[in-house]
């Protein structure tokens, strides 16, 4: 290193002009540790920017390859993280295309309200991490004990607080829990309130507007033609939201809005993550009470769906039916499909690919934060370095999704 | 509903769309991989079709199922018309690439050209494409890895790549190996709870007397 | 006479303890117990172990009970090393750096099966356990590790850190095949 006392001149100092080249990241606190971004800034400035992904790849398509489709959904929660079970349905809704099966009623809503469930903690993690990033840390800690409310929910239904691995082709792992309806329905107006709370606390602050609000912008045809989906395309104006436009399970039977924004900055994107969440909620709402209490869960077909456990030990077809799921896997037809859900970040696309076998031939994630991220670095050359971090904070970017 | 796209485009290419089907309801289109460009580009100037809104861009490897080789798989969508279509070309590893010899076989390219000047959103996966499967875009503006470090040899995602084989940055510490069995009673044990292994009942719970194996 | 009264003051409250017992210790025993008690942290988060780790450090399970509170963006003001998350082959060079920038002492928790052993990612990409390049002095299994875990892995690390035990922690195979062939 350079000896830090260099003798200054007492003339008028010689700054260098040339540009500064920075590296940003991935080890960056703001970076989410999976990013970096190469700068070459003039002052302060930024004029080139190189962001770089890759660092969190962790061969999810590979891995794929190599198993049966049931053992895909770990590998499936692990790419959103902060919306697990959005994956799995998004997953289980693609082999189901391929099968051609549809899940009974009650499935669907149950899909439909852990779904939802989950993107209200994604969203709670992305608002509050862009916010702590910011320096606000107390509506980070309201939003994460809003999370912890619906992860009690997970937990009880699922076993698990972050990867539930609970979806499976033609149904759910198990039904809802006797107190399903109930915990939701108290727990959803506690994390409501945490989250008009945090709101408060950001909403009239100077500083986190200042660095919102015009910050990052985007346009809508840059953003179309650059492959935006989700949140992040609605706050252009676009109102192109899966669920609305072409709804898959139940969702063309509820009512709700999709918030949209109009300029496509950092502040309408942290808006359109607040409204949803309140959407979120009164699509759980719905889907809860036309759910029954009562009916099937899982198809009712034996090629698809692994028996009941006291069938497996009693009898002689539960068992070789429960070894030939496990074993050789769900035979889906040859073909090749495209599925496609809302998730946590916008249209989450499955294609996949197989050859008649239990195995995947492939499985290509079409991860909506991937294009989003692109669209990074046309928002930031020309803006300043603290930029930088409302705005990669607003894009969402979660590193399994992107990186596979 | 865009059934209407697919057979547009074959009056508008006509022998050069080689086949089309809609299985599952995805209406797809495999077209001659020389006009892949200009097809990309009718799909989004023609009114008819206005595929505006870029979605996604892979590659599958049929290695030794098919030939040629490669399928490059585009979707696309239409903001308004909300139609959708698939377009697929395929490829094979070009033989007049200098990496000819079987040396270089991992190496090898295959060649399609590329999208990024009708839809932008297409360049990260493109390079996505192009790091994973080896399939070069020619008229990319900036064709580099993108999941992968540069130093990365080979294509991960073609099926003669073995799926376990690493390439580390870092060396390997030599000390990882340094413990190797036998162990120490308690090591690997929790550390600090001595007061638990101290115990007699204890240790033989949390000790190392695995009867059964190797007994009989 | 005043000024006598004040300095026996001063020292009967020094030496208060003297009369109900008082206690030694080595330098380093102080040393330790003090530096058990004031982590700082240095998180190097990657992946879905964040989720987990974001619950850890806020207020229901508070890690900053356990004097793990001030995390450290940067590695030379910090001694403990959160690894949390899968670390690939390209991030590798980047914990090594990381690690190498950290003052002495210095500790690594491996939270999450990735960083203990690459869990289920046994693949091209992934690096099969940190250990492989950075020793490690405590592992936390789990995929997420639940809090209550990690908290025990923790206070595992102080226990370690109190007893000024510096060697780099091993995963024992479930069974020694050396002593197995012993026994046969
Ligand atoms: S241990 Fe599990 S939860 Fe943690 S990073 Fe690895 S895959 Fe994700």
């Amino acid at each position: 290193m350079e000896p830090l006392d260099v003798e200054l001149s007492e003339g008028e100092l010689e700054l260098p002009n040339d540009p500064m080249q920075v590296l940003m990241g991935p080890a960056h606190p703001a970076m989410h540790g999976t990013v970096r971004v190469v700068l070459e800034l003039s002052g302060e400035s930024i004029r080139k920017a190189d962001v770089q992904i890759g660092y969190l790849h962790r061969g999810f398509e590979k891995m794929c390859e190599r198993g049966t489709w049931t053992q895909c959904f770990p590998y499936v929660d692990r790419l959103n993280y902060a919306s697990p079970l959005l994956n799995n349905v998004g997953f289980a809704l693609a082999v189901e295309k391929m099968l051609g099966v549809t899940v009974p009623e009650r499935c669907q809503h149950y899909r439909v309200a852990l779904g939802e469930l989950a993107r209200i903690c994604d969203h709670f993690v992305c608002s509050g991490a862009m916010a702590m990033e910011l320096g606000a840390f107390t509506p980070f800690l309201y939003f994460v004990k809003a999370r912890e409310l619906i992860w009690d929910i997970f937990e009880e239904e699922t076993g698990a607080r972050v990867t539930h691995s609970f979806g499976r082709v033609g149904g759910m792992a198990s039904p809802p829990t006797p107190a399903f309806k109930e915990m939701v329905r108290s727990s959803l107006p506690a994390a409501l309130a945490l989250l008009a709370d945090g709101e408060k606390l950001l909403m009239k602050n100077r500083i986190f507007l200042d660095r919102l609000e015009n910050v990052g912008v985007m346009s809508k045809e840059t953003a179309v033609s650059l492959g935006w989906t989700g949140v992040v395309l609605r706050s252009t104006g676009v109102p192109y939201d899966v669920r609305k436009v072409h709804p898959y399970m139940t969702y063309d039977r509820y009512d709700f809005e999709v918030p949209v924004g109009t300029r496509g900055d950092n502040y309408d994107r942290f808006m359109c993550r607040a409204e949803e969440i309140r959407q979120s909620v009164r699509i759980i709402e719905q889907a809860l009470a036309m759910m029954p209490d009562e009916g099937p869960m899982n198809v009712d077909d034996p090629r698809i769906v692994l028996p009941q456990k006291d069938e497996v030990y009693s009898t002689i077809e539960g068992t070789i039916q429960h070894f030939k799921i496990v074993m050789e896997g769900i035979k889906i037809p040859a073909g090749e499909c495209y599925s496609y859900t809302e998730a946590g970040n916008g249209e989450l696309g499955f294609y996949i690919v197989s050859d008649g076998s239990g195995t995947p031939y492939r499985v290509r994630i079409r991860p909506p934060c991937f294009a989003s991220t692109q669209g990074l670095e046309r928002m930031i050359v020309g803006a300043m370095v603290p930029d930088i971090v409302p705005t990669f904070g607003s894009i969402n970017m979660i590193g399994g999704e992107c990186d596979h | 509903m865009s059934t209407k796209v697919l057979a547009r485009l074959e009056q508008a290419f006509g022998a050069s769309i080689l086949e089309t089907h809609d299985q599952f309801g995805d209406d797809t289109a495999v077209v001659d991989p020389s006009r892949w460009l200009e097809i990309a580009r009718f799909l989004r100037d023609d009114e008819a079709c206005s595929m505006d809104h870029f979605i996604d861009l892979t590659a599958v490897d049929y290695l030794g199922r098919a030939e040629p080789r490669f399928e490059v798989v585009l979707h696309v969508r239409s903001i308004e018309k909300l139609h959708r279509v698939r377009l697929k070309a395929r490829i094979d590893v070009s033989a007049s690439d200098d990496a000819a010899d079987d040396a270089n076989a991992e190496t090898a390219l295959a060649r399609i050209d590329s999208l990024v000047s009708v839809w932008p959103g297409a360049n990260w996966f493109e390079r996505e494409c192009f790091d994973m499967f080896g399939v070069a875009f020619s008229g990319h503006p900036d064709l580099r890895r993108i999941l992968m470090y540069g130093e990365f040899v080979g294509h991960p995602l073609r099926k003669d790549y073995d799926a376990s084989k690493t390439q580390p940055l870092v060396e390997y510490r030599a000390a990882a190996n340094e413990k190797l069995p036998p162990f120490d009673q308690h090591e690997g044990m929790s550390f600090g709870r001595q007061t638990h292994a101290q115990r007699p009942a204890a240790r033989n719970l949390l000790g190392f007397e695995t009867p059964g194996l190797g007994e009989d | 006479m005043s000024s006598s009264i004040s300095a026996a003051a001063t020292t009967t409250l020094v030496l208060e303890g003297s009369e109900q017992g008082f206690a030694t210790t080595r330098f380093e025993d102080v040393l330790n117990w003090a530096r058990k008690y004031s982590l700082f942290q240095y998180p190097f988060v990657t992946a879905c172990c964040a989720m987990e780790f974001m619950a850890l450090a806020s207020p229901r399970f508070d890690m900053a009970r356990f004097g793990a509170e001030a995390p450290r963006f940067s590695p030379r003001q910090s001694d403990l090393l959160w690894v949390v998350g899968t670390i690939s082959q390209r991030q590798a060079p980047v914990l090594k750096t990381v690690y190498d920038q950290m003052a002495d002492p210095k500790y690594v928790l491996a939270f999450g099966t990735c960083a203990s052993s690459g869990g289920f990612y046994d693949n091209y990409t992934t690096l099969a356990g940190i250990d492989k390049i950075v020793p490690v002095d405590v592992y936390v299994p789990g995929c997420p590790p639940r809090p209550e875990s990690v908290i025990d892995g923790l206070l595992m690390l102080q226990d370690k850190i109190a007893r000024g035990d510096r060697t780099a922690g091993v995963v024992k195979p479930r069974f020694d095949p050396v002593q197995l062939r012993r026994k046969a």
